[in-house]
């Protein structure tokens, strides 16, 4: 794998990363996080779109007119999701209940239309692809950690098993319900977002 | 850049929206099989779990499901306006909802404030057995929230006045808000039930979906709803006990 495809693939799980850095997708990290088992499907969800839209329009770059660029972007992944949220009610009925409208939301997620107007337009398929990944990745990086922070603090949870003992239960453990609401998610991605520029100060805006 | 005419970007747009249709409907249709059998497996559960047969949140496979439900459950159909059992329904392929929507099938709803504007004829009432002894009537309810129509389970116990528990399966309340009367299942007298055994908690944030709750209880309890039928099966169960 050469240097340029790599970089493809990495940089959006650090230093570029979609919600992190580029601060897109917060809506949809913000309302699937509650639990750590929505986070991971939506999760793959969202890696499965990105990549596959990534790829088909790099495939398909040279012939779209730039005048309808964008409605055709739109048109590709729109299908995708849909095929997504089918087979997600088709195999995990279950979590796409609890997904609800947050599936059919990817189409206007912003990480995806940015990368196929910013990446997929101008790169080949399979670098297309590996930057549809990454980002996925990236994604899904903010995605599960918020996850697992809010389902261990706010239901003593992790993926449906109780782990801390629930003092309703005769345990020890308090849930913190604030972080089972959406400020939980702000406080979470905002302290993930500090984390990373105090790791990586060359991130920092001026 | 590569100059485009018009016909190329008209042909082009048609080609990707037939191949974007194909794809998508393609999906649809291969997967409609798997997802009616979700649903139907989801609403067993559900009734499972009004129930008490299973708990909140258990993973059961779908043929756990099946066989609880086959062993337990008993689905009778009931002629809502005489309160009389109509066996003449097939139970297995009566759809309810789809009744509700026929003219032929269903009246117009008298004035109410569950949000109603027709009734089926026929409701399906769920019955758990033992034996022949019917320990709990399960009835379909539903009404209008705050912004959609709530659709539940309302379990009562054989006596018809004890509310063993209450579940809604399909609604589109706010997520997170009035979302919750999903997971919310009220089991047996909520409060405390010396001080007040007809307390209920309301939902925070959620006022409105929760007065849709309290209507749609009442309508579905009361002389347009199962009225009728409570009152045969009291009468019934008194002179068997």
């Amino acid at each position: 794998m050469n240097a340029k495809r790599k970089g493809a693939l990495l940089d959006p799980m650090f230093n570029d990363n979609p919600i992190a850095i580029q601060v897109l997708g917060i809506c949809s990290a913000l309302a699937v996080t509650t639990k750590l088992e929505t986070s991971v499907v939506m999760s793959i969800a969202v890696i499965a779109v990105v990549s596959l839209s990534n790829f088909t329009i790099s495939l398909i770059r040279n012939l779209i007119p730039p005048s309808i660029r964008i409605i055709v972007q739109l048109t590709i992944i729109a299908s995708l999701v849909i095929v997504t949220d089918q087979i997600l009610q088709a195999f995990v009925y279950d979590i796409s209940k609890q997904l609800s409208v947050f599936v059919g939301l990817i189409i206007t997620n912003c990480i995806v239309m940015g990368r196929a107007e910013a990446f997929a337009m101008q790169n080949p398929p399979i670098d297309s692809f590996l930057d549809g990944i990454g980002n996925g990745l990236g994604y899904s990086l903010v995605l599960i950690s918020v996850g697992f922070f809010r389902e261990l603090i706010g239901a003593g949870k992790l993926f449906g098993y109780q782990v801390l003992p629930l003092v309703t239960d005769g345990g020890w453990y308090q849930p913190n319900g604030l972080f089972v609401l959406a400020p939980g998610a702000f406080f979470l991605i905002g302290a993930f977002i500090w984390l990373l520029r105090t790791w990586k100060p060359e991130l920092q805006e001026d | 850049m590569r100059q485009y005419n018009n016909s190329y970007i008209i042909g082009f747009a048609t080609a990707v929206c037939l191949v974007c249709s194909i794809v998508v409907s393609t999906s649809a249709v291969a997967l409609r099989e798997r997802q009616d059998r979700n649903k139907v497996l989801d609403r067993q559960t559900k009734v499972l779990v009004v129930a008490g047969l299973l708990e909140e949140g258990q993973k059961a496979t779908a043929e756990q499901v099946e066989g609880l439900f086959n062993d337990n459950i008993r689905i009778r159909a009931v002629d809502l306006a005489s309160g009389e059992y109509d066996d003449a329904v097939d139970v297995n392929t009566y759809d309810q909802r789809k009744a509700e929507k026929d003219p032929d099938m269903s009246r117009a709803a008298p004035p109410n404030n569950a949000g109603l504007t027709r009734v089926p004829d026929v409701a399906l009432v769920y019955q758990k057995v033992e034996g022949d002894q019917v320990e709990m009537l399960i009835l379909p309810v539903e009404g209008k929230g705050l912004w959609s129509t709530l659709y539940g389970f309302l379990a009562l116990a054989p006596d018809t006045t004890t509310i063993d528990g209450i579940t809604f399966y399909e609604h589109g309340e706010t997520p997170g808000l009035g979302g919750g009367v999903a997971i919310t299942v009220i089991k047996g007298a909520a409060g405390s039930a010396a001080e007040d055994p007809y307390h209920v908690d309301g939902l925070s944030g959620a006022t409105l979906t929760a007065r849709g709750v309290s209507h749609l209880v009442q309508f579905w309890l009361g002389k347009e709803g199962f009225g009728p039928y409570l009152e045969k099966f009291r009468a019934q169960q008194g002179s068997v006990s």
